[in-house]
């Protein structure tokens, strides 16, 4: 524990384990303990809950639940009981009484102010520091703003306390060590803990009494532009701030002379990142979780493995959905509506990346996954964007005077739209609709006929060149490089909701959480660019010229189509889109029937299309909080050919992303695909699965009385730290599993492709992410463990059939089983 | 018609009175009809007070008093209800029960799958049944009842996330501002007795003659109750120097936080001023200080919301300020223009708050296409120095939340920490010492010099205030904190004894509910400490994770203790007072001070032991600072 105090080290650890979530209007999904990746799954684990006190499994009272209801089988379990004393084991699993109290090491050192000097220092310094960093930080809620932004955090504290004559500090040296421009961070640590030994351990503690504001800081270290109305804050200068609060609170309290923490305190404080040991407890709750998770699992395999081949008929319609496990569903139902229909899943950036920006605006916004960044710039042109006016956000409601008048004016018509927004809720100017990313009628510039066209380094749209080596790699990822239908439907997904302070965590991950409205209609037009067609037959995909591309927008909300550039159809495909619009429209109604079944309020047991209206509602209604589920369930992702699937009844669980080995036998596009599913699908799900063990650490807790502040984050009460992660209203239905990733391709060439990329194969290596293998010619499955593939057996099961799932799924709340659906 | 209106109005308490307690008994898991019970009542509240109103209108505006029955009479002494109706019941009523009305049928859906679903529902009937007892008080004694019935209800409401620290901090912190408030009406009443010879009803305040009369005899005492009317309303209605509660206030869920703390509650302060108008319209001293204070409270409001980065805080002030012009409109005489600014702000600002959720979304798309770097505000031409410093200090609300701190508890914290000195065996000894000469004493009254009989009140009445200082900053026993709480209310006893002879069934009506409650609670403790390893006072323990019965009972117990009106205590309390002489202000101070310090220090107890973030850390537990 002896060693000396290395400031950037400590700093690139801290900012490692913080959390690390953007600013609200870019909330992207991402594994909460990224920080534990490098260990395997139960490991990291284990070490987040001895480090940090986070619960990391479910309790095992659920456990033994979920297998009393038998939910976990027990031929499941046998498979990953470590030792031949199956007795013992079972005893454990079943009946042991173990103490699951967490005493995490964090916060240990820092807890001796309370004990050992009496005082209580968060009280003194955490309000005061949440409440300045979140005015400094504030994009638009104050209307007297922080009087300096153009300064960094502490040179602009440093500017108002010393030219200002009210001070931040009570005391004389917090002010005098403030004006030093020189300050260090050691100098104040050297001043509250004394021994050099124990700063990392202090700041850590420090750090993780308030996560939220700590993370958010370490997120935008260096990064002025991740907010609008730019800032310059650093995480050192912070805690510098921080500190200085905390000496300032100690000479108010003790006076000058105060013995530092380090020196007073003798005791052996216990290194935060020694080694953990696992327990049998540990142990018990890695079985537990296991057969959880395989229970469920082998399900699955075994209906994908019973399913007999779909023989499709010539393609009428085709449809390119995203991957997200929200279509899952809709898929299932437009192929229900005619046998002609094929459907596909990939990315919902649909290959194409840039930034998007819309028409009066002088700001971009990335719409694609987060780590690509883009070199093209879409612009949308001629269209006004029109804003709602909102008075009740205006800033002048809370002045004096202005006050005055609008108590006694519109204060009267707030009481009636307050009841009109409780018997009649419509979509009014304060919900978010999918469609306001981008006007339907709006035109963008897509093609750079020379490449000339740049701004800002980025190039305005795509080349004809640049087109067809996108739109080919998208076929050939997703298998469709033959029969192609007269209408290809490119469907990205957005969502509609209301007081809804995470939505940008309901639109699509693969869009940096926005609508691909544009996207889909980037790649529609690409589809039917003829330059491009003719070079795609040079490249040997050969699409008819009778067939056209249109780019819909799914909001999955309120389950609407919305069809963008129709007039450009012939009057032949306009003939046939009428006909296909039918077949959405009843898809749709019966995929808001099916969601119905999870919002107890409701009746999913009228008609159709009643649900659907009542749906729709939901979406926009104030006082709802789940305007729909959103991934929750998520734990699967099916990269395969679609027949490899169809008919099988996932609910809503599975992520699908069309491949066919066929096409690619190298893997190739495999390699794309398997980059993106990892950090994106398996983010997603991993989110998901923390912010539910543990949704008050991990994350953000009920959100009924979260508070907005400064716009990019939200709190509890006024004096809260910002909390992260997912409220309960988005977990409160979800199983914690992990992803299972299961692949039609042969086991040699996905080993080969995944260990390509170290980032990726992290992933599947750790098993933070559980992959199997479809060997298309063997039939047979294999299960990625400890860096190769084993053939594995699937139990077998009776798989169920259902004639009629609109019955099926209404009359049950809970998760529903894998079963095999009959027309 | 008389005996309609009459009929009607009991129709208006009792209802709430029956819905909350019908949500008492209906199950947990029936989100159902917990839901259609308290959507439906108080929309039949709502529906009624319409229909009434036109009635009422038709016939003439008449003010309607209605002398209920004595709850205990006594000499001159008599504690009746007593409810009264005239527009500014009206508005209030039309105005709670529409909102109430929205809101929980708002919840209805918005707490739903929400871990105290139930409790919810009961908390929003026991604050509407408050609410509702306040605006058809007609003497103070029934108001007192509603105002005790509030405070709790928002504890109780504001500590809804009570597996987390800083919504029970916050409720703890919003008590004792509510507290406070209690006092100011306590003492009115005190002083009222003394003023009137007898519990005067708000009816009988509009007798300007009778009024003037009584008030130019004594006007001193007359500024004193419309002073203590003032600290009552303006803890209410969060005016300086009580402001920093109202947003510390929002930790419940926002529907309630709207309703509540958006319109309802903090309006409640207005209502009081505009209850006792008639009593110190005439008092230009007073009313100066009102228009004063709230234009005091408007404009400092004013600025701590322009500073707010958070957006629950910042409707928060800038309903604090257009509460303080209301005050100005009170004080003017203004009733209409105060009523219907009351109902605009109520109504804004609720809508406000159950939106301000989509304040992100909307903001940030504005500023996607409308950013401009530098929104010049009227600030920005102020010499930098001032406007440091007064952002600073707006930033800092003017350092209001502290000032409790620094002027109230940490000097009672002072005190009791000194008398650690003085060990818990001393202290038994020296209180059981005190008791049993009191007793003594007592029954050598008349013997005793005139200048002894006059000063031993004093002495035990301080002697109680210090033990209940030392209950309230007992760090380790909460037995040892139970007891003396209950001690404090027997020296009150002895103290009052010395005063002049009265029925010792006064005493008996006063202690017996106090000490069942102790005894209770002590029992509870008994249990709880059986079962778990240590409890002190030095933090949360948030035991009610696993013990939700017995936190239930607890409760009562600390609210019998405190002198809530659930047990006879409550009336002993007014009782007790009404033996307090009119020059004998210390006696009153202390004796105020007193059951003020033992009600925060029961709540404070309960809170310790059973809320806050559980000691137990098998399950899911919140971070302190969330």
């Amino acid at each position: 524990m002896n060693h000396p105090f290395q400031l950037e080290k400590v700093i690139e650890e801290l900012k490692h384990f913080l959390p690390s979530q953007a600013p609200l209007k870019d909330f992207i999904h991402h594994n909460t303990l990224h920080a534990f990746q490098h260990d395997s799954f139960h490991k990291g684990l284990k070490k987040a809950n001895a480090m940090f006190g986070y619960k990391t499994y479910l309790q095992l009272s659920e456990y033994r639940k979920l297998y009393h209801d038998g939910k976990i089988n027990k031929a499941v379990i046998d498979r990953f009981i470590p030792t031949e004393d199956k007795a013992f084991w079972y005893a454990c699993l079943l009946d042991k009484d173990y103490s699951e109290q967490i005493n995490p090491r964090i916060g240990e050192f820092r807890a001796n102010w309370k004990s050992q000097y009496k005082i209580d220092l968060d009280n003194y310094t955490h309000s005061t520091l949440f409440r300045i960093t979140s005015s400094y930080l504030d994009q638009g809620i104050s209307i007297w703003n922080f009087p300096i932004k153009d300064l960094g955090f502490l040179d602009a504290m440093r500017h108002m306390d010393a030219n200002g004559s009210v001070s931040f500090f009570k005391k004389n040296r917090a002010k005098q060590w403030l004006a030093n421009p020189s300050l260090k961070l050691e100098d104040c640590l050297q001043l509250l803990v004394g021994n050099e030994s124990l700063y990392e351990r202090y700041l850590f503690d420090q750090q993780f009494a308030h996560p939220g504001y700590s993370g958010m800081v370490s997120v935008l270290s260096g990064q002025a532009n991740a907010l609008i109305d730019e800032r310059q804050i650093d995480l050192v200068e912070w805690m510098i701030f921080e500190c200085l609060l905390e000496i300032d609170a100690l000479d108010a309290y003790f006076g000058d002379i105060w013995i530092p923490l380090g020196v007073k305190v003798s005791a052996e404080i216990s290194d935060l990142f020694a080694p953990v040991e696992m327990t049998e407890l540990d142990e018990v709750k890695r079985i537990w979780q296991e057969s959880y998770e395989w229970t469920y699992y082998n399900q699955v395999l075994n209906g994908l493995k019973e399913k007999s081949q779909v023989l499709e008929s010539t393609p009428e319609l085709q449809g390119i959905f995203c991957i997200d496990d929200r279509e899952c569903s809709i898929r299932r139902y437009v192929e229900d509506g005619h046998p002609g229909v094929q459907t596909f899943g990939t990315a919902g950036f649909f290959g194409v990346e840039f930034y998007f920006q819309p028409s009066g605006s002088s700001f971009r916004t990335k719409v694609c996954p987060a780590p690509v960044t883009p070199k093209f710039l879409i612009k949308e042109v001629a269209h006004k964007n029109k804003l709602n006016q909102e008075m009740h956000f205006d800033a002048r409601s809370y002045g004096l005077i202005f006050g005055w008048i609008l108590t006694h004016t519109v204060g009267f018509w707030s009481g009636l739209k307050l009841a009109l927004s409780i018997f009649k809720p419509s979509m009014n100017s304060v919900a978010v609709s999918s469609n306001g990313h981008m006007h339907a009628d709006s035109t963008l510039i897509i093609e750079n006929s020379d490449g000339a066209m740049t701004e800002d380094g980025l190039s305005i749209g795509f080349t004809v060149d640049e087109m067809t080596d996108r739109i080919q790699a998208l076929l050939l990822s997703i298998g469709l490089n033959k029969e192609f239908a007269p209408l290809i439907y490119i469907v990205g997904h957005g969502s509609s909701s209301s007081n809804n302070t995470h939505y940008a965590g309901y639109d699509c991950g693969a869009c940096s959480g926005r609508p691909g409205s544009v996207n889909a209609r980037v790649m529609s037009f690409i589809g039917n660019h003829p330059v491009v067609r003719q070079k795609l037959k040079e490249r040997g995909i050969d699409i008819p010229d009778s067939t056209q591309f249109v780019p819909v927008l799914h909001d999955t909300s309120r389950d609407e189509f919305m069809y963008y550039d129709l007039e450009k159809l012939t009057e032949q495909n306009k003939e046939k889109h009428h006909v296909n619009k039918r077949l959405f429209d009843q898809a749709l109604d019966l995929n808001a029937t099916e969601r119905s079944r999870r919002f107890v309020v409701m009746n999913s047991k009228k008609a159709v299309k009643k649900v659907h209206e009542n749906v729709k509602l939901r979406s926009v209604s104030l006082f709802e909080p789940r305007p729909e589920l959103n991934h929750a369930t998520n734990t699967l992702c099916i990269v395969g050919r679609r027949s490899f699937s169809r008919g099988l009844f996932l609910d809503r669980r599975s992520f699908l992303n069309s491949f066919d080995y066929q096409v690619d036998p190298e893997g190739k596009y495999l390699l794309g695909i398997m980059n993106a599913v990892a950090p994106v699908c398996g983010g997603i799900n991993l989110e998901y699965y923390f912010s539910r063990v543990d949704n008050q650490k991990l994350g953000a807790g009920t959100k009924l009385p979260h508070n907005v502040m400064g716009l990019i984050g939200v709190a509890n009460g006024i004096d809260g730290d910002f909390r992260t992660g997912l409220p309960s209203q988005m977990i409160e239905v979800h199983d914690p599993m992990r992803l299972l990733v299961i692949v039609e391709h042969f086991p040699q060439v996905v080993l080969k492709t995944i260990q390509t990329n170290p980032a990726t194969y992290e992933w599947f290596q750790n098993s933070w992410v559980n992959l199997v293998v479809f060997h298309p010619q063997e039939k047979q499955f294999y299960v990625f463990e400890n860096g190769d593939f084993k053939p594995y057996q699937v139990p077998n099961e009776p798989l169920l059939h259902v004639e009629d799932v609109m019955k099926f799924v209404t009359n049950e709340f809970e998760n529903l089983p894998v079963v095999e659906l009959n027309k | 018609m008389e005996l309609t209106f009459k009929l009607i109005i009991h129709f208006f308490i009792l209802l709430p009175l029956v819905s909350f307690t019908l949500s008492l008994l209906i199950p947990k898991k029936n989100e159902q009809a917990l839901s259609v019970l308290a959507y439906t009542s108080v929309g039949l509240q709502f529906l009624v007070s319409i229909l009434f109103a036109v009635q009422w209108m038709t016939h003439g505006y008449p003010e309607i008093n209605l002398k209920e029955f004595s709850v205990y009479q006594t000499g001159n002494y008599d504690f009746y209800l007593d409810f009264y109706f005239d527009k500014v019941t009206l508005v209030y009523l039309i105005l709670g029960s529409m909102l109430t009305f929205l809101i929980t049928i708002y919840s209805r859906y918005y707490l739903h799958r929400e871990e105290g679903y139930k409790r919810f529902f009961n908390t929003i009937l026991f604050f509407f049944l408050g609410f509702i007892i306040i605006i058809f008080a007609g003497n103070i004694e029934t108001m007192f009842i509603g105002w005790e019935v509030l405070g709790i209800s928002s504890f109780l409401l504001i500590a809804f996330y009570r597996d987390r620290y800083l919504p029970v901090k916050n409720a703890l912190k919003v008590f004792s501002v509510y507290r406070i408030g209690d006092v100011g009406l306590i003492l009115a009443m005190w002083l009222s007795h003394h003023l009137w010879h007898e519990n005067i009803s708000f009816a009988k305040l509009h007798n300007a003659e009778l009024v003037h009369e009584h008030i130019v005899q004594n006007s001193f005492v007359g500024l004193a109750i419309a002073f203590m009317f003032y600290i009552s309303a303006a803890a209410k209605s969060a005016q300086l120097p009580f402001s920093s509660w109202l947003p510390r206030a929002m930790e419940g869920p926002t529907p309630s936080s709207a309703i509540f703390y958006g319109s309802l509650s903090v309006h409640i302060g207005a209502f009081l001023m505009l209850r006792t108008i008639h009593f110190w319209e005439n008092q230009i001293i007073f009313k100066v200080f009102l228009i004063f204070s709230g234009l005091l409270t408007a404009v400092i409001a004013t600025f701590i919301s322009r500073v707010q980065s958070s957006i629950k805080s910042q409707i928060a002030y800038a309903s604090i300020a257009q509460i303080g012009l209301i005050f100005i409109e009170i004080a003017m005489g203004w009733e209409i223009v105060a009523l219907v600014h009351i109902s605009g702000n109520a109504f804004l600002r609720t809508y406000q708050l159950l939106i301000s959720p989509s304040v992100v979304s909307h903001k940030i798309r504005e500023q996607f296409y409308h950013f401009k770097r530098k929104p010049s505000t009227i600030e920005d031409s102020w010499p930098k120095r001032f406007e440091y410093a007064f952002y600073i200090l707006n930033l800092k609300e003017w350092n209001l939340d502290n000032l409790m701190y620094t002027i109230l508890w940490n000097p009672l914290k002072k005190i009791g920490r000194n008398w650690k000195i003085l060990n818990f065996k001393f202290v038994f000894y020296f209180i059981g010492f005190m008791i049993v000469s009191g007793l003594i004493l007592i029954q050598f009254r008349d013997q005793l010099p005139e200048i002894l009989r006059h000063q031993l009140p004093f002495f035990f009445a301080f002697s109680g205030f210090l033990i209940v200082v030392k209950a309230f900053t007992e760090k380790d026993s909460v037995r040892k904190s139970l007891t003396l709480i209950m001690l404090n209310h027997v020296a009150i006893a002895i103290a009052i004894s010395f005063n002049e002879h009265y029925d010792f069934m006064h005493n008996f009506w006063y202690l017996s509910g106090i000490v069942l409650s102790w005894f209770v609670g002590l029992m509870l403790i008994n249990y709880l400490r059986n079962r778990e390893e240590w409890i002190s006072l030095d933090q949360f323990y948030g035991h009610i994770y696993e013990h939700p019965k017995a936190a239930i009972i607890f409760l009562i117990c600390c609210l019998g203790l405190a002198g809530f009106p659930i047990t006879p205590s409550f009336v002993g309390e007014d009782l007790i007072f009404s033996h307090i002489h009119h020059d004998q202000i210390g006696l009153a101070f202390f004796t105020a001070m007193s059951l003020v310090i033992n009600g925060l220090a029961t709540v404070r107890i309960y809170a310790r032991v059973f809320l806050g973030p559980h000691i137990k850390t098998y399950h899911e537990v919140a971070k302190r600072s969330s």
